[in-house]
Parts: C-alpha cells; structure tokens; sequence
C-alpha cells in the first residue's frame, strides 16, 4: 500500500509498504530518516521515539497505515534546516551526555517533549520523563546534566551556545 | 493482509462484520509488538485512529463512559478525580510513550491477566460495563463476566470495544503493583482495591495472579460485613490488626497463580496479602479522615 505524510513539515511518500510494516521501519527504510534508532521494537526502549501529531510515541509500535494524513516530526526535525542543532542536541553533545549514540535520537525527542511543557522540570520530573528511554553506557549522570543544561539554557532565553 | 481504515464508528462497524478476523489496532502497543516479532499475522488490520469518538470521554455525575482509546496519560491528567485507582494504575502503564498511546480498550481486547487497568476497574464497583458494540446492536458486558481466560474475552467476532462504563468513586480507591522497576514492567502481580461507601461495599481486583484478572468476593463479602455489624461506615474507627490480616489472607486464597518468568506463584500470594492489607489501610486511613472532619 502506499502511505502518505508529513515529515519534519515536508510531505513524503512511501510505496510498497507492507500492511502489518511499523512507522519506524518506513522512516528508516522507505524515506530516508534513519536518525531513529531501532532497538527493541516491543516499546521497551524508547530509542525510536517521534512525535506523532505532537506527541512523542514509540514509532516501532504505530502501524505505517496509521499516519497517514498525520504529522510526524523525528530527531533530524529538532536541527533546523541548515543543519544547525536544536538547544537540546547541543546541550547533550556539551554535557557529554553521548557514548555509543544509540539511545540518543530517543532520549532527545522525549526530551524535547519535556521541555515544552515544563522548562524547568525537577530531577524527578526528569527522571519520570525519560524512564522509557533506555542507555546501556552512561548510567544516565550525564544524561540528567544534559537535561538539566537544556533547561537552563531555554529558561534563560538562550540557543544553542557555539 | 488488508489495511482497513475507517473514518466513522459505523463504517469500523461495518468493516469488522465483514471481516471478522480482522484485528483492531488502536495505541499498537500490544498489536505491534505481536507483527513486530511475526507472533501473528492476521488477515487483516483495523485501524482506529480515525474514529475520534473513541478518544472522548463523558462524566454525567454517576457514570465515566470511557472511549475505548482515551490514552493512559489523559486518564491520569483528566480522570484521577472520578477514577482515582484507574488513574493510579494508568500511571503505573509501561513508559510514557505507551501511556500517550495505550488505552483501556488495548487491555481489554487483548485480555491479559497482567493488564494494569483490570484490577482498578473490577474493583471499580459491581456496575461495570464493558461496550461491547457490532453492526447488530449494542451490549453491556459486566465487567466479572468480560474475562473469560487467558487472552480470552467475552467479545463475539463481530464486536468491537466502543467504551467502558465505570462509576464516578464515592469513596477512596487504591492500586498497587509488583515490578522489578518503576516504569516499564509487566506486572508480576497487582492488586486494585476501593471502598464504596455509598451502598456500603467494597470492591477488588486481582492481577496476574489467576488466569483471569478476578475479585476477591471472600474477601469483599468479609470486609463488607465487619464494616456492617460494627458501624465502622458511620463511625470511621479504626479497622484493627486482625480485620486487616483476615482480609489480607482472603485475598491471597483467591488468587491461582502460576510459577513463572517474572515470579513464582508463591512469591505472588505473598506479595498479594501484602498489597491488600496495604492498600485497605491506606484507603481505610484517608476515609476515616473524611469522616472526621465532616463531623
């Protein structure tokens, strides 16, 4: 079947998606958006986190056939057209907060998703926030600082510093 | 396999009476995890996004009527009030990617014994109602009767899940769960539990510990009727040591579980007489409260 939508704000188009095929493996696969990672693909993981309709979801858990129509917005849509890096990229490339990199797409949705609705969230409001999102190397101090930075910086009206 | 993609209620209606294998797919996080893994390939897949109805909820005063789809994250920042322990639950749902997804309807569909909101919503009250509607009409499954066996529901092949009904609580409700984590756990058990102060019962709800989510009716029939000889509704007194272990080890006798990966069933009848007591002294506690200070 063909599937339609919107992508980082451009309309994409897919052909030959298999019925039972998951929004994931279309980004990855069909349109060229291979920022989210698959892990998991039973939702345990959160490394493939996206918004759908402006809500971050695991996409390796929404069926393709199910956007169509609808707005999808990944890790690559957080950097702007340019290619410079969303305030929470570079808080977490400045605090360290990368190892193997596998988690990371994921963790900076959700955490994006956040931000947005709270700029200056507690540590266990951090915390409560990113409980999907599994990393195997850092054990997460780094991760919290990098939260922490972004949220800094958005309350203080900063972009990413260079 | 068909991609079936309804825009109205009628039209899914009339699609899962023409293809009733078909397999309804609202949050995916169950559906998916299953065509992810290729544990099961069904003939065709019905979608229900489009169905904006069953996102809805209404509160009349007595009753939620709760679409089927309502995602776990709304019933905690919308519902905590009318459904206190199955907002506590929701909270307790995977992570909150699944809880912006998930709904009641995913859990009842899919019948697991370890679903989080079947505990909170057979302690709810005996006035439970599953939606339960086809192109040939509409039934009103009672919530006892909905489970039938592992996975197993009580929906025909025809029928789709539009609603739970569930009355607003008139008294305090709890839940609690076992998990080797906060966030993203399968239940190794779980246990809802609800006073009703109004016509004086009280409610219960078992989970992943019998084949089915199930009451614990001995324990339900116990509590009901210390509560009723001794006037512990009007006076609000304390409940006592012994009335609490009686009711603890009610619950535990009600419960048939299983040995297996996420625990032993020994461990779950322990765990289940812990969370009992627990959860009727933490409701007990905050009704004694209400009744002191009205008075």
């Amino acid at each position: 079947m063909r599937v339609t939508f919107t992508a980082n704000g451009k309309p994409v188009e897919a052909d030959d998606v298999w019925e039972g095929e998951s929004l994931l493996y279309v980004l990855r696969e069909r349109v060229g958006l291979p920022g989210s990672k698959n892990a998991c693909e039973q939702g345990e993981c959160g490394s493939c986190t996206v918004y759908l309709d402006g809500v971050p979801v695991c996409s390796c858990l929404v069926a393709a056939g199910q956007v169509q129509d609808r707005e999808v917005r990944t890790v690559e849509g957080l950097a702007d057209e340019n290619g410079e890096l969303g305030l929470v990229q570079q808080a977490f490339i400045d605090a360290g907060a990368v190892q193997c990199g596998f988690c990371t797409p994921g963790l900076l949705v959700q955490t994006d998703a956040l931000l947005e609705q709270d700029s200056q969230p507690s540590d266990n409001d951090i915390r409560e926030a990113l409980s999907g999102n599994l990393c195997r190397c850092t054990g997460y101090e780094k991760i919290m600082d990098a939260v922490r930075l972004a949220s800094a910086r958005k309350c203080s009206g900063k972009g990413a510093t260079a | 396999m068909e991609f079936l993609r309804p825009a109205t209620w009628d039209e899914a209606l009339a699609a899962k009476a023409e293809y009733p294998t078909a397999l309804p797919i609202a949050g995916g996080t169950d559906v998916m995890v299953e065509l992810n893994f290729d544990v099961h390939r069904p003939s065709a897949i019905l979608d229900l996004n489009r169905v904006t109805e069953l996102t809805e909820w209404t509160n009349d005063g007595s009753v939620v009527r709760l679409g089927a789809s309502v995602p776990y994250a709304r019933i905690i920042s919308e519902l905590a009030g009318p459904l206190p322990g199955l907002a506590l639950a929701a909270h307790t749902v995977g992570s909150p990617q699944i809880r912006n997804r998930g709904g009641v309807g995913g859990n009842l569909g899919g019948a697991s014994p370890a679903g989080d909101a079947h505990p909170a919503l057979l302690a709810a009250g005996r006035d439970v109602f599953v939606e339960a509607a086809s192109v040939r009409g509409t039934r009103l499954i009672p919530i006892d009767e909905f489970y039938v066996g592992v996975k197993r529901n009580s929906l025909e092949a025809d029928e789709l899940i539009r609603a739970v009904r569930i009355p607003v609580a008139d008294g305090p409700q709890q839940f609690s769960k076992i998990g080797t984590r906060n966030a993203m756990v399968i239940a190794v058990c779980a246990f809802g539990f609800a006073l009703h102060p109004k016509n004086g019962t009280v409610g219960t709800g078992i989970g992943s510990a019998a084949p089915t989510p199930r009451r614990a009716v001995e324990a339900e029939e116990y509590l009901q009727g210390v509560l009723a000889e001794r006037g512990l509704w009007e006076s609000g007194e304390l409940l006592g040591t012994e009335v609490v272990q009686r009711f603890g080890e009610l619950v535990k006798a009600a419960a048939s579980p299983i040995d297996d990966v996420r625990g032993t069933a020994d461990y779950r009848r322990h765990s289940l007489a812990v969370m009992a007591r627990r959860t009727l002294t933490w409701c007990w506690n905050d009704y004694s409260k209400q009744i002191r200070s009205a008075a």
